[in-house]
């Protein structure tokens, strides 16, 4: 982080609007922002998802996406309005003086250029050097980035490298014509916690080398605060407060960015038994030829939460589809309620299948975008319980009211809910069939943080009301803390530890365990900083 | 009574060979007219999308793909060949046409084949372009500084070779059948025509025989199709 002694004023949007097109009718996305940046800082923009971080970011290279128009406010780079120059002059800018950092590397790399090309593209568009100058120059960028054998990598294609790889060659790309600002967007989101922490200390240290300004767009409060000197918190388009990182972490003075602070507290004090509800023996499965996992044993007690965490690859998602019958395993076996159920999921009886049920992670594809809720709840209490009319009905309002919706919304279509909403009728989909074990499978990560709050309080609720036991998949150690009794950790394919949620949590640990533990950012802005010191020692 | 039969193997392969020739000949010009158009017209459609030029080229297109090329041909005849003679009728053809009578003769042809395909290829061209449009890589393409006219070419074409090479290679096989209909209207010495008077003759090795080109071709110009997607694609070609 550096300090501001020149306090040069590099970026300055005053009064920004901006209208988007959607449902057949202006939206207002943003509502009269103002933003100052200054040179060689870092300013930290967060929000839930449609606060118009991601909109605000965009137009500070003077660009909106399509189906977005600016309606009026001045986006003044270096002394230029950018709002007011056509395409072709904003392109001289674009990619040389401003850079741009994408979410989804894996989906923002051509996947028909090698690496090297479309990293040194800007800047060789604007013939800022000549063309082996600048391989050279993008080898020891890939260097100072830490990646592996960064003399080649470049001639690789995006499919052959890690997300956590691509995203670092993505700041490369953006660091290689040498820009005065570069926006990153939500860069680490889609990082395991693990690989998180490498990139997020590979492009503070190369934004320190070059001191270049960066707006880092982020809805993690834990991450912005490694990275930015001040922070701005967005909420519907508007500003809510903006001040100094410390000051925003210390003593933040709205409520609502208070709120964004408090979900990590839910805690549950954890318990267990011996009654199994389900274990499972020594499994190993495979897709095709490869084999994800290797001799996992895992018990779950009947009324409990078991959380399963690792980072993405480590089997927790294929553990589940093993359980739920979807893949059938090559060895080892899997005991529900004291009896052996069968691997493939067509010979087990329908008793068998209604008592195991799954939410998925993405509310959005996991329910039929043709059917109301009324026929999403109804289907399995018909199926399982061959209820029909009348009953049917008042048994799908009593659904409704146990996830804290209503009779109003039976008639509504997925596409007329919220993301909060859909997963709760995912829930009460899965609750329909009178279930005695429910897999979560990271239930609340396409959800922000204040709507995962209210998810994770309303399944405690139904656990105590209804005794369920919960399978809880999830990379995500705050959601651990807040709901489980056991955790599970796995990584690559097999079981590291199972225990209490205190002991696994608490030291000794296995090493892996510790670096899983470790990489959870914190609350601190020196979090990053000590972290690194410590892991160098 | 006793007749020869004669060599029937030889007969059936000196039949086909000089109308195949005169076939691929006919096939082979209308293709060098046909895919480079249907490129230039699908990319740049893309380029302008929505624009007045896009929408004429489509609808235009459109047009062409929905009339019978023996329509087609007609009209042709009509206008260049009895209004304005500039073209003959006939596409009459032999061995010792020289072969700048050759693209005299089969001007009309051509242009009626062309006419036929180019739409669907110019169609399907255009709209692989704009379905890669809406990737996240080619936004991100944009906010590097990339022109117009580079998104398309350099970074959304590549992407698309495969599902163009498909139609391309769909139209060739249609090209080198369908003129059946196109030799018969102008009357040209090839392989379809051939085909369809062996019918009448009864001549059956000669219809199983171009019946066996007709199905060869088919198969070979799908797997070049799919050759040329596994070859444009690195994540196909390169392992992990």
């Amino acid at each position: 982080m550096t300090s501001n002694n020149k306090k040069e004023l590099l970026l300055e949007m005053k009064n920004i609007h901006i209208d988007g097109f959607s449902d057949e009718r202006w939206h207002k996305i943003l509502k009269g922002v103002d933003l100052n940046l200054y040179r060689g800082e870092i300013l930290g923009l967060i929000g839930e998802s449609g606060a118009g971080k991601s909109t605000m970011g965009k137009a500070a290279m003077g660009y909106t996406q399509p189906g977005c128009k600016i309606i009026k406010g001045e986006i003044i780079f270096n002394g230029t309005d950018l709002a007011k120059l056509t395409e072709f002059e904003k392109r001289k800018i674009w990619g040389t003086k401003i850079s741009y950092v994408a979410q989804s590397a894996a989906a923002s790399f051509n996947p028909a250029h090698r690496l090297m090309d479309q990293t040194i593209s800007a800047a060789n568009r604007a013939k800022i050097s000549p063309t082996d100058v600048l391989r050279r120059d993008a080898v020891q960028l890939y260097e100072s980035l830490q990646l592996p054998d960064a003399e080649n990598i470049g001639e690789r294609y995006p499919h052959q490298v890690s997300g956590g790889q691509l995203q670092r060659i993505m700041t490369a790309m953006a660091m290689s014509p040498r820009p005065e600002l570069i926006i990153f967007d939500e860069p680490t989101t889609a990082l395991d916690v693990t690989t998180q922490v490498e990139v997020l200390s590979a492009m503070r240290s190369i934004v320190d080398k070059f001191n270049t300004a960066a707006i880092y767009i982020t809805h993690d409060l834990a991450v912005v605060a490694q990275m930015a000197d001040r922070i701005k918190v967005l909420r519907y388009g508007e500003e809510v407060e903006e001040s100094e990182t410390r000051e925003m972490l210390s003593n933040p003075k709205e409520e609502y960015t208070k709120s964004l602070w408090s979900v990590r507290s839910l805690i549950k004090p954890e318990e267990t038994n011996d009654d199994y509800m389900l274990s499972i023996k020594n499994i190993d499965a495979a897709y095709g030829s490869s084999k994800v996992l290797h001799d996992v044993s895992v018990n779950i007690p009947r009324g409990k939460t078991v959380a399963i965490v690792g980072e993405s690859g480590s089997g927790k998602s294929t553990t589940a589809r093993v359980i739920t019958g979807l893949l059938p395993q090559t060895k080892g076996e899997i005991i529900f309620d004291g009896k052996k159920l069968s691997p493939k999921l067509e010979q087990r009886s329908k008793e068998e299948l209604r008592r195991i049920q799954i939410i998925f992670q993405m509310p959005d594809t996991a329910m039929n975008p043709k059917q109301t809720v009324d026929e999403i709840i109804g289907r399995p209490i018909e199926f399982y319980h061959g209820v029909k009319g009348k009953e049917r009905e008042t048994k799908v309002i009593e659904l409704l009211k146990m996830i804290e919706l209503d009779e109003t919304f039976l008639d509504r279509l997925p596409s007329e809910l919220s993301g909060g909403q859909k997963q709760r009728i995912c829930i009460a989909r899965a609750l329909a069939a009178n279930p005695d074990l429910i897999i979560c499978d990271e239930v609340t990560s396409a959800l922000d943080q204040i709507v995962q709050e209210g998810i994770l309080k309303l399944l405690q609720k139904l656990q105590k009301n209804l005794g369920v036991t919960y399978i809880f998949i999830t990379h995500d150690i705050a959601t651990v803390k807040a709901i489980s009794d056991e955790i599970v950790v796995m990584y690559q394919g097999k079981v590291i530890e199972q225990g209490l949620k205190s002991k696994i949590l608490n030291p000794p640990h296995p090493d892996y365990t510790e670096l899983l533990l470790s990489s959870v950012p914190e609350m601190d802005p020196d979090w990053l900083t000590n972290l690194l010191n410590k892991r160098s020692n | 009574m006793q007749g020869d039969q004669g060599d029937r193997s030889r007969l059936v392969v000196e039949l086909i060979i000089p109308r195949l020739k005169n076939t691929l000949f006919l096939t082979g010009v209308s293709a060098l007219v046909a895919i480079p158009l249907a490129l230039l017209l699908g990319i740049s459609a893309a380029l302008y999308r929505n624009s007045v030029y896009d929408r004429s080229a489509t609808g235009f297109s459109l047009v062409t793909v929905s009339s019978p090329e023996f329509f087609t041909g007609y009209i042709f005849i009509l206008l260049l060949a009895t209004l304005f003679p500039v073209f003959p009728t006939i596409a009459n053809v032999n061995e010792d046409t020289s072969l700048i009578d050759r693209f005299y003769l089969t001007a009309l042809p051509v242009f009626t084949l062309t006419l036929v395909t180019m739409g669907h290829m110019m169609r399907m061209t255009r709209s692989a372009i704009i379905n890669i449009l809406s990737s996240e890589y080619i936004e991100m393409a944009k906010l590097s500084g990339a022109t117009r006219y580079e998104v398309i070419v350099k970074h959304a074409l590549p992407n698309a070779w495969a599902p163009i090479a498909q139609v391309i290679t769909i139209n060739l096989a249609y090209m080198l059948i369908g003129s059946v209909v196109v030799e018969f209207v102008f009357n040209y010495q090839g392989i379809g025509r051939l085909m369809v008077g062996s019918v009448y003759n009864r001549d059956i090795p000669v219809v199983q025989a171009c019946a066996l080109i007709f199905a060869s071709t088919y198969v070979i110009l799908n797997l070049l199709a799919d050759l040329i997607g596994i070859i444009s694609n690195p994540r196909l070609l390169y392992p992990k």
